[in-house]
């Protein structure tokens, strides 16, 4: 009789990622089975096959189109005030499927560890996307796993994909705003990059602010269920407000003006932003929406998102005008106007 | 936020534009220029110029520290991080100064050089002390703001026998700049420049004082007043300068009481002097050399100092000939004056310096202003 060979368990508390985690044999295997099957688990990625087979997509048992989205997180430090890097990649894709206007369906998750990462931060990443994925209600339906040598990653990075089905009928998109729509957002701005500076490694400072990474699908199958005339949805992430609106003024052909008075920035956001020397409204979002809609419908669209937990801070920032040079402009709480032009690079803080 | 929405309220600044348009006598032209990119950044990002009256024209100096920085010095600077491997740190907006062969400290990085931002002298130290076995630069560039730190951290470096850290020293000087531009033909003689006062220095002049300015009102027959970087600070002293011109007055008042006193920072002046001494010249950009405008690290310091310790040289290299960030940096064209702007120049891909900073005249213009040209 053979006997059956003792597999030593992972160590999750003082383990380490090796290249054999990434390299196809045993080790590979019990990382998935222990770790990543053990949170994610469920009926697809349970098939244990090179791809999950899923039944067709429908809305309200009518079938619908697909929508697909991938985004890759690389974010540092992965552990921030108000999340880390395992939620904000089960929140990220989420998002960008339902800002499309479909129901987020199903995730795809690649992983690329770097040689010498904790176990035991990993498996905080991976219960943290777990808890995200289950909150959602958007299970993690099949992955894959790299290890690269030390020095070649920074830690870990999370790619994950999302496929959701969109009702016929139903079309939002950056090209359809029009002059006199109406441009809300769901709550203050730049939570999130500023929770994330006040991390980093080479700048800590003490602010008492959380990101707001969430996942919007909530909020925004109730904005839809209000049948209102609904244009355009973002989350407007990297880059912020500022590169958000400029994409779809571009996109829809049109112009904007935006109200400082009425941008809601919590007041811990902008001293932060004060002494970094950075504007706000550049500075990025995982937890908000941005919604350009009919005028007619505001007060509509504006009651549903106040009646969502994640909308309760929900206001009208501005309007869609007819503009051929499509600039994005802000009347200044000071009376002034000027352009909210897009990003050169990076924000840099300014020297004097 | 308390000390900052004081200075920003929109109902104030109206009422202040208001007085200035009841001040200003009709058929008289007003032209003041800002001296420091954080002004000039103030009335853009505020939208100032849409509160003053027709008849007042604002005109923005040279006062932006990586505008002036010329492309040979940040050719020294990559020149250290890519061939001598250094650890090079500077701040923030330096990173994307143009500098000769297409390269900035920002594409210099992506070729493998060590270059880090950091937002205090004191973080490069820090970076000094945690690679004993590297060469860690400080590439130090501005005006009386940031001399002082720089100051210091020599002498922190120096007291703590910190052998592996120096500095890249371009401190440049604000009252030299200041004459340099009042002795130009384009204002002293052509008078294609008007000038009727200057808004000068904030955080500047918190270390010099308002002293220093006092020649400028006396021999030149100029007002200045100083003022704050907040927006509501910058048209009070609008309406100061008006009155000024108005009543042929040419003073040196401080509208920036809350932090600067004629003498200035005496504590912050004396490390300076014990660090640094004048440089005899000094290559602007825009400027051109300006004699006596520049510090250098003295003798007593020397083994602080990266321009001696990797014994570089300076050369100087003309900037692109289409460029007008040198006409523009001395007032006497617009940004939209330049063939460049807006089209080759921008930025993303800046070719003057003045499209590098939001406190560069072309960038700040480009960046909050450009709706005003469709008319």
């Amino acid at each position: 009789m053979v006997k059956r060979g003792y597999v030593r368990p992972l160590d999750l508390k003082h383990g380490r990622g090796d290249l054999t985690h990434g390299s196809g044999g045993r080790s590979m295997v019990q990382l998935i089975s222990e770790l990543f099957a053990k949170h994610l688990g469920n009926e697809y990625l349970g098939q244990g096959n090179d791809g999950a087979v899923l039944p067709a997509p429908t809305f309200n048992s009518k079938p619908g189109r697909l929508v697909m989205s991938t985004d890759c997180h690389v974010v540092s430090p992965l552990f921030f005030p108000g999340g880390d890097i395992g939620c904000l990649s089960v929140h990220g894709t989420v998002n960008d499927v339902a800002v499309m206007g479909a129901t987020p369906l199903y995730l795809a998750a690649g992983f690329v560890l770097e040689e010498g990462f904790p176990l035991a931060d990993l498996a905080r990443i991976v219960e943290s996307m777990a808890n995200a994925a289950k909150e959602a209600g958007v299970p993690v339906v099949t992955g894959d796993t790299k290890v690269v040598e030390r020095g070649k990653g920074d830690g870990v990075f999370i790619t994950t994909t999302g496929v959701g089905v969109l009702p016929d009928g139903l079309e939002l998109g950056g090209a359809r705003a029009r002059p006199g729509d109406v441009i809300l957002v769901s709550g203050s701005l730049g939570d999130h990059g500023v929770a994330i500076m006040s991390k980093r490694e080479n700048l800590s400072f003490d602010a008492p602010i959380e990101s707001d990474t969430a996942a919007l699908n909530g909020l925004i199958a109730a904005m839809l269920a209000t049948g209102a005339g609904l244009r355009c949805l973002r989350d407007p992430t990297r880059g912020g407000l500022a590169a958000t609106l400029n994409e779809i003024a571009g996109q829809s052909g049109v112009g904007m003006m935006l109200y400082e008075k009425a941008i809601p920035v919590k007041p811990v956001v902008a001293a932060a932003c004060e002494f970094l020397g950075l504007a706000p409204l550049y500075v990025a979002n995982e937890g908000k929406l941005v919604a350009i809609c009919d005028a007619l419908d505001a007060d509509l669209v504006l009651n549903a998102m106040r009646a969502h937990p994640l909308g309760l801070e929900a206001c009208v920032i501005g309007d869609v005008t007819a503009d051929d040079h499509h600039f994005v402009q802000l009347t200044t709480a000071f009376g002034g106007k000027r352009i909210v032009d897009w990003l050169a690079g990076d924000q840099l803080p300014r020297i004097c | 936020m308390k000390y900052i929405d004081e200075f920003r309220d929109g109902e104030l600044a109206k009422n202040l534009g208001a007085s200035i348009a009841a001040t200003v006598q009709p058929g008289r032209n007003y032209s003041f220029m800002e001296f420091c990119g954080g002004h000039t950044h103030a009335i853009s990002r505020y939208g100032l110029s849409d509160l003053l009256p027709p008849t007042v024209r604002m005109v923005h100096g040279p006062g932006c520290p990586v505008c002036v920085l010329p492309i040979g010095r940040v050719d020294l600077a990559i020149k250290l991080a890519l061939e001598q491997g250094v650890i090079l740190c500077t701040y923030g907006d330096t990173l994307r100064v143009p500098a000769s062969d297409g390269l900035s400290l920002m594409k210099a990085k992506a070729r493998g050089g060590d270059i880090r931002m950091v937002y205090s002298t004191i973080d490069a130290l820090q970076i000094a002390r945690d690679n004993p076995q590297r060469e860690v630069v400080f590439f130090a560039i501005g005006f009386e703001t940031t001399t002082p730190p720089t100051a210091v951290a020599i002498q922190q470096a120096d007291a703590e026998g910190l052998k592996n850290f120096s500095v890249l020293c371009c401190h440049v000087l604000t009252p030299s700049a200041i004459s340099n531009i009042l002795e130009s033909p384009e204002v002293r003689q052509w008078g294609t420049v008007p000038l009727d006062g200057f808004i000068g220095p904030a955080h500047v002049s918190t270390v010099i004082g308002s002293r220093p300015y006092e020649f400028f009102a006396e021999e030149y027959r100029k007002p200045v007043v100083i003022a704050g970087f907040e927006p509501l600070d910058v048209m009070q002293a609008i309406l100061m300068l008006v009155r000024q011109v108005n009543e042929g007055r040419a003073e040196v008042e401080n509208e920036f009481a809350r932090a600067v006193s004629r003498d200035g920072n005496l504590k912050a002046q004396d490390r300076v002097a014990e660090v640094f001494e004048l440089r005899r010249e000094f290559e602007w950009r825009g400027l051109s050399v300006v004699p006596y405008s520049a510090l250098r690290i003295r003798g007593k310091y020397a083994s602080f100092d990266a321009a001696r310790r990797f014994k570089l040289d300076y050369r100087s290299v003309p900037g692109s000939k289409a460029c007008e960030c040198g006409a523009i940096l001395r007032g006497v064209k617009h940004p939209q004056d330049c063939k460049i702007f807006g089209t080759v120049c921008t930025p993303e891909n800046p070719v003057g310096s003045c499209m590098v900073s939001s406190e560069g005249a072309c960038a700040a213009h480009y960046s909050y202003g450009r709706y005003k040209d469709m008319h």
